[in-house]
């Protein structure tokens, strides 16, 4: 039986991590690759690099994290963060990344999303959606169709939100997960702009609508707080995967922790 | 000449299908020298030969033919060399394939490639087929003997081989269906899975993989 995930993200900016790790036994907290074996040790399903760095220039640093990652942790490795063009995704690939995660330029260009996937292949294609609860959200998506059913249809609802969730699209967040699909996306990380930094635990409704409405892989991510977070994702909110930060960065748990947790709990688990 | 020397020269064939730099780190992590080539001369000159492959099966046939390189492929196996196939290059060792229409494979086992059943989506299960699942073994191939039963490996896939012998199977996974996740004939070991990806256990499949032969 397929496992549940378990993905460890590190936000990273300038080729350094930017949030607080507090792991024994590491000589530099704050070096991405230290802190993805720190991971690996603990049995982490996945990683997620998420590149937070403002200035393209600064793309080189990255790619060289990635190159040092994958040199040393066996693991699927996804990166995310300013994937622009089909030249970012095939130097991120060509680096060692197992997948790329694309958000702004998939709003701004749904055809990048399909050209990606025919070019790289879907299974290496992540959407992130950062996802806001909204009353209505009136969907920009080209021919849109409302489906029968839908809760959309009625006045509650997500919106997709961009560039780091500032910016608004009008473009349900339900819908736009279908329609990625529908263009090759291999995998949606689903992120709740409402729930992100409040240890509140996931948007569970928002998993729940996205993860019905496609046949691809939905990673939840946002507001975990606690290893019963980890829990509610994946059978409330029928996440396939669960992605936290700051829960394993602080030192409160480790993966290892979770994974026991979660397993003690009937989950299907990888234990390490 | 003494019996500490790794003899071990593995050839990863590149055949421009995905980056192949987890697999040639892998086999440097378990202490077997190897080597991305597109040269048919190293395949010819290596011990080994490991066969990747990431995309659609159509795509990495024309693309192994175009750069001729499905001929040093087969001739390695004919010459009885170890040889591991990953993934879609697994799948092209198969006889046909069903992604994007039918395509002609390497033929090296009978049998085609299919999508997973559509059962399995109206289960509630996803496809692609990712994450960490589950090995059980029908016959456990040499380079696997580290590797227990229930152990978890890493897959990306959509479509699953379906021998027409089913001798060859060495193990299957369940996802929705029971399906292929090994195969193992003679000289010939290939996995639905990715060991470069699988951790401990997939550095053991690489480790034992380059002690063979």
């Amino acid at each position: 039986m397929l496992a549940k995930r378990i993905i460890p993200c590190l936000d990273v900016m300038g080729g350094r991590v930017v949030k607080g790790v507090t792991f024994v036994n590491l000589r530099d907290a704050g070096d991405p690759v230290e802190i993805a074996r720190a991971y690996d040790e603990q049995g982490a399903d996945e990683l997620c690099f998420l590149d937070i760095t403002a200035s393209h220039e600064e793309r080189p640093i990255i790619l060289d994290v990635v190159a040092r990652t994958a040199d040393q942790v066996f693991m699927p490795l996804t990166v995310g963060g300013g994937v622009r063009t089909l030249e970012d995704i095939r130097a991120l690939l060509k680096a060692g990344a197992d997948k790329v995660a694309v958000n702004t330029a998939a709003v701004a260009d749904p055809g990048f999303v399909q050209r990606a996937s025919e070019r790289f292949g879907s299974q290496c294609i992540v959407v992130a959606i950062d996802a806001k609860r909204v009353r209505s959200p009136r969907s920009k998506v080209e021919g849109r169709r409302v489906a029968e059913g839908s809760p959309q249809s009625s006045d509650a609802g997500w919106e997709v939100f961009t560039h780091g969730g500032r910016r608004s699209t009008g473009i349900d967040a339900v819908e736009w997960a279908g329609r990625m699909e529908g263009l090759g996306a291999g995998e949606i990380l689903l992120t709740s702009m409402d729930r992100d930094g409040t240890r509140e635990g996931y948007d569970l409704d928002l998993t729940k609508a996205v993860g019905r409405g496609v046949g691809i892989p939905v990673i939840a991510s946002g507001g975990v707080g606690t290893l019963d977070h980890l829990y509610e994702g994946i059978v409330l909110g029928g996440a396939d995967a669960v992605l936290a930060a700051s829960i394993f960065h602080y030192g409160e748990a480790t993966v290892g922790d979770a994974k026991r947790y979660l397993a003690g709990r009937g989950i299907p688990i990888r234990l390490a | 000449m003494g019996e500490s020397v790794n003899r071990t020269r593995v050839a990863i064939v590149d055949y421009g299908m995905g980056n192949l730099r987890s697999v040639e780190k892998a086999f440097a992590r378990v202490g077997h020298p190897a080597a991305i080539t597109s040269d048919p001369a190293d395949i010819a000159d290596a011990t080994h030969v490991v066969l990747p492959g990431v995309g659609s099966f159509p795509a990495c046939m024309s693309n192994l033919e175009n750069r001729g390189l499905a001929e040093p492929v087969l001739r390695a196996i004919e010459a009885g060399k170890p040889f591991l196939g990953l993934c879609v290059g697994m799948q092209i060792l198969f006889s046909e394939g069903e992604e994007f229409g039918r395509h002609p494979g390497l033929g090296v086992f009978s049998g085609r490639v299919a999508r997973f059943p559509e059962s399995v989506g109206k289960r509630g299960l996803k496809v692609p087929h990712m994450g960490w699942n589950t090995l059980t073994f029908r016959r456990r191939p040499p380079a696997m003997r580290n590797v227990g039963d229930g152990s978890y490996v890493y897959f990306v896939h959509s479509y699953v081989v379906l021998p027409d012998d089913p001798g060859v199977i060495a193990a299957t996974t369940e996802h929705g269906v029971e399906f292929v996740s090994a195969v193992w004939k003679d000289n010939i070991v290939a996995t639905q899975f990715h060991p470069e990806k699988s951790q401990g256990v997939g550095l053991s499949i690489i480790e034992e993989f380059g002690k063979l032969g």
